[in-house]
C-alpha cells in the first residue's frame, strides 16, 4: 500500500499534465466567455463591466433579439428533426442488426451502415446539395432555396449522416441482453415482435435519454452542416439561421455586419446556459426516475 | 427410447422454428440492403461521377463512366488549382499529434485517478467527465484572443491544443474503465519487486491496449472532419486542413464539376478506408465512453 502523501504527490505528477490542457484550453475559455458577456470592450483595449447590458441588448434590440429568436426557433426544429426521425431509424436498425437470424453478416452491415457518419459535413452538405439538384432530375424542386423547406433539408441531410449514433449505442446496449434470457422466452414460444417490445425495450430504455441529451447538445452546437451549405449567409430569409451561425456572423462579422467580440460572447453564453440547463435538468431527473435493470 | 415421446414434439417446434427463422432472416436482410445502399450509394454516385466529364456528369448522372465520358481532369484541376498534397499533410499533423497528446495525457490522468485514491479523486474524476458534455466551441472568443496573445494564431500548434483539450474527458473516462480491470496482483507484485511507479504503469499498459486503440479511434473522426476550428484558428492557405481545403476549393471552383466531385472523393476516401479497418475500436470507443 502506498502512503496517503505519496499518493496525492503521484496523483498531481500523473494527472497535472491533462489537466492542465483541460484546463487551459476547455474550461478556462468557457468561463471567460461568460466572464466576457458581461463587459462592452472600448477601441483602445479598454472594457467596461456593463452588467448585463449586452443581454438586455440582445434580447430587446429590436434587429438583433429577431435574428436571437428566429435562430433559437431554427434550432429547436433542428434538434426535433434529428431527435423524431434519426432515433427511431437508428432504433430500427439496431433492432434489425441484433437480429437472431443474420449473426453472421452482422459486421458487413454494421460497418456499412454507420459509414456516412465518419465524413465530414462539408463532403455531406456537398453531396447532397448536388443530389437534390433540380439538373440531376431526382427532385425538381429547389429544397435548399426555399425558406420552408431549406431547414427542413439540411436537417435531413445531418439525420442521414448521423443516424449511426443512436444506431450504435442502441446496437451495443441490444448485444449486451444476455442470450439466455431471449432463449428462454423464445422456447415460450414468444414471437421476435413480441420478444423485441416485452423485453429489449425495457432493458435498453436508458440509451434513449443519452441519445436524447447528446443530440440536444450536438444540434445546439450545431454549426458545420449549415456553413458548408449556405457560408455565413442565413438562408433565405433567415430560414436556415441555427445559433451556431449566428454566433459566428456576430463574432467573426460577414457582410452587411460588423463583428462583435462582445455580443458574440454573449449569444455564447446563452448557447452554454441552454445547453447546461437541460443538460443538469436532465441528470437530475431523468436519470433518477429512470429504472436501470440490473443484469 | 424413453426419451423419443417427449423429444418428438420439441423437434417439431424447433423445426417450425427454423422455418419461421429463414423467412425472417430474409426479410432482415431485405430491409438492412436497403438501409445500406441509402447510405452508401449517394457516396457512390460521387465517385462515380468523379471520373466523368462536366457532360456526363449532366447527361447521364447515374450512368457509370463509359469512353467518352470517362474524364481524369478533374484530379488534375484538384492537385494544379488547389492545396490537396499540402491540405493532407496539415490534416495528418494534426491529427496524428492530437491522438498521440490525448492517448499519454489522458492514460496517465486516468492511470492516476484509478490508482492513486486520495479525498480529491472522484472530484477530480467528475471534473473531467463533465467536460464530455462541455461544447468548447462556445468558448472561441476567448479562446482567439488567446491564440493571438501566445502568437499562435493561425499555427497548427493552435489546432492540437484545443483538440487535445476536447478529447481529453472522453479519454479519461474511457481509459478509466480499462484500467479498472487490471488485477491487482500484478501491480502489487511489480510494487514488491521494487519496481517505480512508471514501470508499474508499463507493465499495466499491454493490458489496457483494447483501450487505447478505442481513445485513438474515437480521437480520429471528430478532428480530422472539424470544420469550426480550422476556419477560426488556422485558416491561411498553408495551414489548411482537408476539410478546410474542400470547403474553400467547393467555394472556388462551383461550377468546375468534375474536380468539385474530385475534392469531394479525395476528402472522404481516408476516413471510410481508416474506418473500415478500425470500426470494431471505435465502435467500443463510442459506446463505452459515453455509455458511463
Amino acid at each position: 500500500m502506498i502512503r496517503t502523501g505519496t499518493r496525492y504527490r503521484l496523483l498531481a505528477l500523473f494527472v497535472l499534465p491533462a489537466l492542465a490542457v483541460y484546463v487551459a484550453f476547455s474550461v478556462y475559455p468557457l468561463i471567460s466567455s461568460v466572464v466576457l458577456s458581461f463587459f462592452d470592450s472600448g477601441t483602445q483595449g479598454s472594457s467596461t463591466f456593463v452588467g448585463f447590458g449586452n443581454y438586455v441588448h440582445l434580447f430587446t434590440d429590436k434587429y438583433s433579439s429577431e435574428r436571437f429568436f428566429n435562430a433559437l426557433g431554427n434550432n429547436v426544429e433542428f434538434f426535433l428533426i434529428h431527435l423524431f426521425v434519426e432515433v427511431p431509424i437508428g432504433l430500427l436498425m439496431a433492432a434489425l442488426l441484433t437480429s437472431h437470424s443474420i449473426r453472421r453478416s452482422r459486421g458487413v452491415y454494421r460497418t456499412l451502415l454507420f459509414i456516412p457518419a465518419t465524413l465530414s459535413v462539408v463532403i455531406v452538405g456537398f453531396l447532397w446539395r448536388l443530389i437534390i439538384n433540380p439538373l440531376w432530375g431526382l427532385v425538381s424542386f429547389p429544397l435548399l432555396g426555399d425558406s420552408h423547406t431549406a431547414l427542413p433539408t439540411i436537417s435531413l441531410m445531418s439525420v442521414w449522416e448521423y443516424v449511426g449514433i443512436p444506431m450504435i449505442f442502441l446496437y451495443t446496449a441490444l448485444i449486451a441482453i444476455p442470450d439466455d434470457i431471449l432463449e428462454a422466452s423464445r422456447i415460450d414460444g414468444a414471437k421476435a415482435w413480441a420478444t423485441f417490445w416485452r423485453i429489449k425495450f425495457p432493458l435498453i430504455a436508458p440509451q434513449f435519454g443519452l441519445i436524447a441529451i447528446l443530440t440536444y447538445i450536438w444540434t445546439f452546437n450545431g454549426f458545420d452542416i449549415v456553413y458548408a451549405l449556405n457560408g455565413s449567409a442565413p438562408g433565405p430569409n433567415y430560414s436556415t439561421d441555427i445559433l451556431g451561425t449566428l454566433f459566428y456572423r456576430t463574432f467573426f462579422g460577414s457582410s452587411g455586419q460588423v463583428a462583435d467580440l462582445d455580443l458574440g460572447a454573449t449569444i455564447a453564453s446563452v448557447i452554454f446556459f441552454i445547453i447546461l440547463v437541460t443538460t443538469a435538468a436532465y441528470f437530475v431527473v431523468l436519470q433518477r426516475r429512470i429504472k436501470t435493470y440490473e443484469l | 427410447m424413453t426419451t423419443a415421446p417427449i423429444r418428438a414434439p420439441f423437434q417439431q417446434r424447433k423445426r417450425r422454428i427454423q422455418r419461421g427463422d429463414a423467412a425472417s432472416a430474409a426479410l432482415v436482410h431485405v430491409l438492412l440492403i436497403v438501409a445500406a445502399v441509402a447510405a452508401i450509394a449517394p457516396i457512390l454516385v460521387v465517385v462515380m461521377n468523379s471520373f466523368k466529364t462536366t457532360m456526363g456528369i449532366f447527361g447521364a448522372p447515374f450512368a457509370l463512366p463509359a469512353g467518352d465520358t470517362f474524364n481524369l481532369q478533374g484530379y488534375v484541376n484538384v492537385f494544379t488549382k488547389g492545396n490537396f498534397l499540402l491540405n493532407y499533410t496539415n490534416s495528418i499533423v494534426v491529427t496524428v499529434a492530437t491522438i498521440a497528446a490525448t492517448v499519454v495525457l489522458g492514460t496517465m490522468a486516468a492511470w492516476a485517478l484509478v490508482e492513486y485514491q486520495v479525498r480529491i479523486s472522484p472530484l477530480l474524476t467528475g471534473f473531467f467527465i463533465v467536460g464530455i458534455m462541455l461544447p468548447i466551441r462556445l468558448g472561441t472568443v476567448p479562446l482567439i484572443k488567446m491564440m493571438v496573445a501566445t502568437h499562435l494564431i493561425d499555427t497548427l500548434v493552435a489546432l492540437v491544443l484545443v483538440y487535445t483539450a476536447m478529447q481529453l474527458p472522453l479519454a479519461v473516462a474511457l481509459m478509466m474503465t480499462y484500467f479498472r480491470s487490471v488485477p491487482g496482483e500484478l501491480k502489487e507484485a511489480a510494487r514488491m519487486d521494487g519496481a517505480g511507479e512508471l514501470r508499474v504503469l508499463g507493465i499495466a499498459l499491454p493490458l489496457v491496449r483494447p483501450g487505447i486503440a478505442a481513445v485513438a479511434s474515437i480521437t480520429m473522426l471528430p478532428v480530422w472532419n472539424d470544420l469550426w476550428f480550422p476556419l477560426i484558428l488556422a485558416p491561411s492557405k498553408a495551414n489548411q486542413t482537408v476539410t478546410l481545403g474542400v470547403q474553400q476549393f467547393v467555394g472556388q471552383f462551383q461550377s468546375d464539376y468534375p474536380a468539385l466531385l474530385a475534392a469531394l472523393t479525395l476528402g472522404a476516401l481516408p476516413l471510410i478506408v481508416l474506418f473500415t479497418v478500425f470500426s470494431r475500436q471505435f465502435i467500443q470507443g463510442l459506446s463505452a465512453g459515453y455509455g458511463k
